[in-house]
């Protein structure tokens, strides 16, 4: 009985496991340098870990008596997830150990979160939803002020945990009134309760603070304000990571939650998830055309990106849960290509962030400028790169499910906001004479913005079967 | 809904009462206490002698790492103990559920004491 649990958590199991060992053998182990190693080992277990569940995972498997769902939705959030921490943790190495900012902590502690957002996406009660993502969420608090000596990444830990703490206890409210009313913390049980029609008004309180505390972890406005501060605090390959793993988990979970729980209201909640959807592409587009520093248009960028993802989540369907699988793919493949970027731009050996010192950028480094150049086309959504598909998926999907002013809206914020990923491109290839960029070339970098950008343009072939899987994982969740 | 609003009833009385009461002591104070005030009354009253310091003041981060490893102990307990009271009645599967948690938290107590935070200089 137990063993056949433990074998459904088992990728869960061997990570945790994995962190705790390693954590141990580091503190006790009398060498300094176990940094290095051990984000390579771990990035490593996350690659092995990823390459197992894509290809022996197979079928619906209940643990812990519903606790824990092993489908084909989980597996596929779970591979995204692992992949990309995993390329994160490769990316971020260097930067971090010439900053002597890599303590063994570091990976130790993005191996813990990744264990939470694997529970988050698994999350089959309100309970193992909540474990996941305290777990999830405690790590990266720790993670967003890794540079303890600097004012901003100690300020940009504080703020996310102050208002991390916030959206958990909305979040947590949310739970105990959708207890109260449905008699269970089993999406199996409420997902019976709350039938079409007869949704109580308890009940929709219970889902509206259970989507508010979502909404602050996926940063969907209004619940955006703690992202670009977090973003620009906190260490370059520590941004990277968040706007990568915990994004997809977050929409992994909120997908989760919407139609195992509350599948059968459809109608109550989608209205919702569109008004935030809306607000999110708005904002994002508008708010990030003041921004110099490249980091904090990268929050307000996400914070876009959000929107889109949500688009497919407000469709309420099958394929708006698969268009937005492919978009939350799509958009974690792209940043991590655009973060190996700006994981580059040096002067004297310090980061820069600051947009106009891409200046002219094209003239130095032609090869990089060209692979941003496409990363960049693809964020804002230009027909023949992969973002334009993603982009395609969840206006159709809207589209499709009676939201034709959603999907209007949708193209009309995409329009705005192609303007600063423009400006960028301008500023690399026409902009003014300026102080130059260290021609530094990482190889591990540079094969991460080369890989990303050429899955841009060649994905668009046949997207290497991600359209596939995902109309797969979906199925299995919406039924 | 009427149903479920009136059982509520009891809950709103008990709201009224309190935050009625509360306005009634304040305003009391207000305006019945006498009022004489002159500076040794006014001035912060420390054990019988001058207050020599301000009560806003620095104190050591290290109290607070000693708070937190304690809370962290503290819970501990808090799941032990109805653990250790329903003993008799737990399966096998809570009785090792125990023991992996006591693990972990074990693991973290040897990281905590390699690292150094249990000394005080």
């Amino acid at each position: 009985m137990i063993q056949a649990d433990l074998n459904v958590i088992l990728p869960e199991l061997i990570l945790a496991v994995y962190a705790m060992i390693a954590l141990l053998l580091a503190v006790y182990s009398t060498k300094d340098k176990m940094g290095p190693l051990l984000v390579w080992s771990t990035a490593g277990l996350m690659a092995l870990l990823a390459l197992w569940i894509a290809g022996s995972g197979s079928g619906n498997n209940v643990a812990f008596g519903g606790m824990f769902v092993d489908d084909g939705f989980s597996r596929f959030a779970k591979v995204t997830i692992l992949l990309s921490a995993a390329a994160v943790l490769v990316m971020g190495q260097d930067y971090m150990a010439r900053r002597g900012m890599l303590q063994f902590e570091y990976p130790l502690l993005v191996s813990l979160s990744v264990v939470g957002m694997m529970m988050m996406v698994s999350a089959g009660d309100l309970m193992s939803l909540y474990m996941g993502l305290e777990l999830q969420s405690l790590a990266l608090y720790v993670v967003a002020s890794m540079r303890r000596d600097s004012v901003k990444s100690t300020e940009a830990g504080l703020k996310y945990f102050v208002l991390g703490a916030l959206s958990s206890g909305l979040l947590l409210y949310g739970a105990s009134l959708v207890y109260g009313f449905a008699g269970t913390t089993k999406f199996e049980g409420i997902i019976q309760v709350a039938q079409h029609g007869e949704v109580s008004v308890g009940l929709l309180f219970g889902i509206v603070f259970l989507i508010s505390g979502m909404a602050f972890k996926v940063s969907a406005v209004p619940f955006h304000m703690w992202t670009p501060d977090v973003y620009e605090g906190a260490p370059t390959p520590v941004t990277a990571f968040f706007a990568t793993a915990p994004k997809m988990a977050a929409m992994g979970l909120f997908a989760r939650v919407m139609h195992d729980a509350f599948g059968n209201a459809v109608s109550d909640w989608s209205q919702i998830i569109a008004l935030l959807s809306v607000a999110s592409m708005f904002l994002g587009a508008v708010a990030a055309i003041g921004q110099t520093n490249i980091k904090r248009l990268m929050a307000y960028s996400s914070i876009a990106h959000m929107g889109f993802a949500l688009m497919g989540l407000a469709a309420g369907t099958v394929f708006g849960v698969q268009a937005m699988l492919i978009y939350m793919a799509i958009y974690v493949t792209m940043n991590v290509g655009t973060f190996a970027f700006i994981l580059m731009m040096e002067k004297d050996g310090k980061p820069v962030t600051d947009i106009a010192s891409l200046n002219l950028y094209s003239r130095r480094e032609p090869g990089k400028a060209l692979a941003m150049l496409v990363l960049l086309f693809s964020l804002s959504g230009v027909p023949p790169m992969l973002g334009f598909f993603g982009k395609f998926y969840v206006l159709r999907a809207a589209y499709d499910a009676g939201l034709a002013w959603l999907a209007i809206a949708g193209v009309v914020a995409s329009v705005i906001g192609a303007f600063y990923y423009l400006r960028i491109v301008y500023y690399m290839y026409f902009g003014e004479e300026g102080d130059e960029l260290d021609r530094n070339s990482s190889p591990v970098l540079w094969g991460f913005l080369m890989a990303s950008a050429a899955v841009m343009v060649l994905g668009i072939i046949n997207m290497f079967g991600v359209e596939g899987a995902a109309a797969a994982a979906a199925a299995t969740l919406v039924n | 809904m009427e149903e479920m609003l009136r059982e509520y009833l009891p809950i709103l009385v008990f709201l009224a009462v309190a935050v009625g009461l509360g306005i009634v002591l304040i305003l009391a104070a207000v305006v019945l206490a006498v009022r004489n005030p002159d500076p040794e009354k006014v001035s912060a009253y420390e054990c019988g002698f001058n207050a020599f310091d301000d009560a806003r003041m620095k104190f050591d981060v290290r109290f607070y790492l000693v708070s937190i490893l304690f809370i962290i102990f503290d819970l501990e307990i808090a799941f032990l103990f109805p653990w250790a009271v329903g003993f008799k009645d737990i399966s096998m599967t809570g009785f090792w559920s125990m023991m992996v948690f006591l693990g972990v938290l074990t693991i973290g107590f040897a990281y905590e004491w390699k690292k150094g935070a249990l000394e005080w200089e």
